[in-house]
């Protein structure tokens, strides 16, 4: 008797995220129809016109759809040299001595400061930096905001990827050992093909993480509607135009902006997916 | 069981008694909890305001800045007593809802920051910001700025325009400006709370435009001039119409409304060709719906709505407006909205009458 009530509150319990989750894709997808329908799907994606015109309203994610990947992509390149050695250092060259599990610890902690702190650390710190040193004359951009997003998501990939090195088997380092491999070698020819599809996985989740990222792109990214030319123009990524405008959006534009929020979704749905087959695959073998 | 039952349920009539009992206030009647919501701009003003009149009436007000468009929302879905907005309802908005009532609260006005080296007095007109914003002004000593600046040494740097990527009643106020002053803005850009800016870069908020100033030499952007005066940010003189240069102030921004206003106060006074008036003035409203009687709102909830907004257009409550940075409403305007109250009805019956015949009760 008892157990089956432990199971009834269990498995509601267990119900309430799928319902929330579907309730969420169902309150996007109803509402972003109105944007589709009036613009099409695929020329709603493709079209770069952002007009607010009254009247001939014209709205198109492309704008923001690069945006958000040319941050995300070079995030995720400036992230790489700085999480891929913490990941080795705790990994393996020091796997287990004291001195890495304070550098692990320290690189967690990154994960716990809030976005806003980044987004002012860049916008005070970094944005004149960049000015100073001519990259771009008024600082804020794609570049900006990509470099904060990379050290925002260094935590994500550093500790992941070691876990994977970690769990590479004694065994066969030995064996490349015993064989007058060096350590760069067993490296270089054991641990990164074995570790491989864990260490990528990794790095898929670190980008899930940069997708959606709102109040430090907010702040540095420039917040201007137009496709970037370049990685120093300002540009707008998905999650910071609906930060921006959906506070005075109604009718079409509240359309749009729901629209670029489902697209969001299923990308980040998408990248996350992903992420957790190569995981499992990781395991498997 | 049935103790712990019934005790609770005590205590919840109880406290129901309290809540409905509530303190009759000087008005003689029940007070009210009264809810809004809308622009921000005129925030910092309502947050005052609303306050001392629950002191005074002892009715609750809540107020939550949401921004115009979400308040007007909020009002089309009968959830709030009244709106806040920026920019007044335009002829098709109010087609589209039940009629409303648009009642001005206090003035404001946009200014135009700046951040160049040893310059500290800026004279501007509005064809040159049309043109700086527009892209067309790119470098800070072209003639056209010069000219208007005969005593300042002006830098050969490249112009960084700053603006708001949020929409707002600041980018609207502003642009309707420049509509009116240059064809070249209004063909190309337009007005609108939002914009599609050709240069510069945008931020959130007035914080966030004002901070981009602050921190990238050769900026400008535009404020609204309540966050300017407070926070003490350099801004423009701006030209006006009549020629006359003018700084904005409390004076000069109440001045830009002394001209004819319509009897519905829906009206933009920027470009006011009244005399010393600043030219990118504006009025911020609260918008309430002429029949009282939706979404089971009691008479009482009503009549203190109109109370709420004869409190603000009373001397004592445009006192307190340039005590923080906004600029007082003209006697034109503050009788007229007057006026506008008292076709307020609750169930198609005037207000204005049933308040005065209870009150002699």
């Amino acid at each position: 008797m008892n157990d089956k009530i432990y199971k009834t509150i269990l498995f509601l319990v267990a119900a309430i995220i799928p319902l929330v989750c579907g309730g969420i894709i169902y309150a996007l997808v109803t509402d972003a129809y109105e944007a589709f329908e009036h613009f099409g799907f695929f020329r709603f994606l493709t079209s770069k016109e952002w007009s607010y015109t009254e009247g001939a309203e014209q709205y198109g994610a492309l704008p923001f759809i690069t945006g958000t990947l040319m941050t995300t992509l070079l995030a995720l390149i400036f992230c790489i040299p700085f999480s891929l050695p913490v990941a080795l250092f705790v990994g393996e060259y020091f796997k287990g001595t004291k001195i890495a599990a304070i550098l692990s610890t320290v690189t967690d902690l990154l994960a716990g400061i809030p976005s806003i702190i980044y987004g002012l650390w860049g916008f005070y710190t970094l944005r004149p930096i960049i000015m100073e040193l001519g990259i771009s004359s008024q600082g804020s951009g794609i570049l900006t905001a990509s470099l904060v997003l990379a050290i925002m998501i260094v935590p994500y990939a550093a500790s992941l990827s070691a876990e994977f090195i970690k769990m590479v088997p004694n065994d066969l380092k030995e064996g490349a050992y015993s064989l007058g491999a060096t350590r760069a070698e067993v490296v270089r020819k054991i641990v990164f093909p074995v570790a491989g599809s864990g260490i990528f996985s990794s790095y898929i989740l670190a980008i899930g993480r940069a997708l959606g990222e709102t109040m430090t792109v907010t702040m540095l990214i420039g917040n201007t509607n137009n496709v970037p030319d370049s990685i120093t123009s300002t540009g707008n990524s998905m999650a910071s135009i609906i930060a921006n405008q959906f506070g005075e959006a109604d009718d079409l534009r509240l359309s749009s902006l729901i629209a670029i929020g489902l697209i969001l979704f299923l990308i980040t749905a998408i990248i996350n997916m992903i992420g957790k087959i190569m995981i499992k695959r990781a395991r498997i073998s | 069981m049935k103790k712990i039952f019934l005790s609770i349920i005590t205590v919840i009539v109880a406290l129901s008694m309290v809540s409905c009992g509530g303190s009759s206030n000087t008005n003689g009647r029940k007070s009210q909890e009264l809810s809004g919501s809308g622009a921000t701009f005129p925030l910092p003003y309502y947050n005052v305001i609303f306050e001392q009149f629950s002191e005074l009436n002892g009715d609750a007000v809540a107020y939550g800045g949401i921004g115009s468009g979400g308040g007007i929302r909020n009002l089309r879905d009968g959830i709030v007593d009244f709106a806040a907005s920026d920019a007044f309802l335009s002829d098709k908005e109010i087609s589209e809802m039940n009629a409303v009532i648009h009642v001005p609260t206090c003035m404001g006005a946009v200014v135009l920051a700046y951040n160049l080296d040893g310059v500290d007095e800026l004279n501007l007109s509005g064809d040159v910001i049309a043109n700086i914003f527009a892209g067309k002004i790119t470098k800070w000593n072209d003639s056209r700025i010069a000219e208007l600046n005969p005593n300042v040494t002006l830098p050969d740097e490249t112009i960084i325009p700053a603006y708001r990527s949020d929409g707002s009643g600041t980018t609207f106020v502003f642009t309707d400006y420049l509509s009116k002053v240059s064809e070249m803005w209004a063909n190309n850009f337009g007005t609108g709370k939002s914009v599609n800016f050709p240069v510069g870069q945008a931020a959130k908020g007035n914080p966030g435009v004002a901070g981009v100033i602050a921190n990238t030499k050769n900026s400008i952007g535009y404020i609204g001039s309540e966050y300017a005066f407070a926070q003490k940010i350099p801004y423009a003189t701006i030209q006006n119409i009549n020629g006359e240069l003018v700084k904005p102030s409390s004076e000069s921004i109440s001045a830009a409304a002394s001209g004819v206003i319509p009897n519905d106060t829906r009206c933009s006074i920027t470009n006011s060709d009244a005399k010393g008036a600043y030219p990118i003035s504006t009025f911020t409203w609260i918008v309430v719906y002429k029949e009282q009687n939706y979404s089971d709102r009691s008479k009482e909830q009503a009549i203190a709505t109109i109370d709420l907004l004869k409190y603000i257009l009373s001397d004592e409550a445009q006192k307190i407006t340039s005590e923080v940075h906004y600029a007082p409403l003209p006697a034109k305007a503050k009788e007229l909205s007057l006026n506008n109250l008292k076709s307020i009805t609750y169930d198609g019956v005037a207000l204005s009458e049933t308040n005065i015949s209870e009150k002699s009760k």
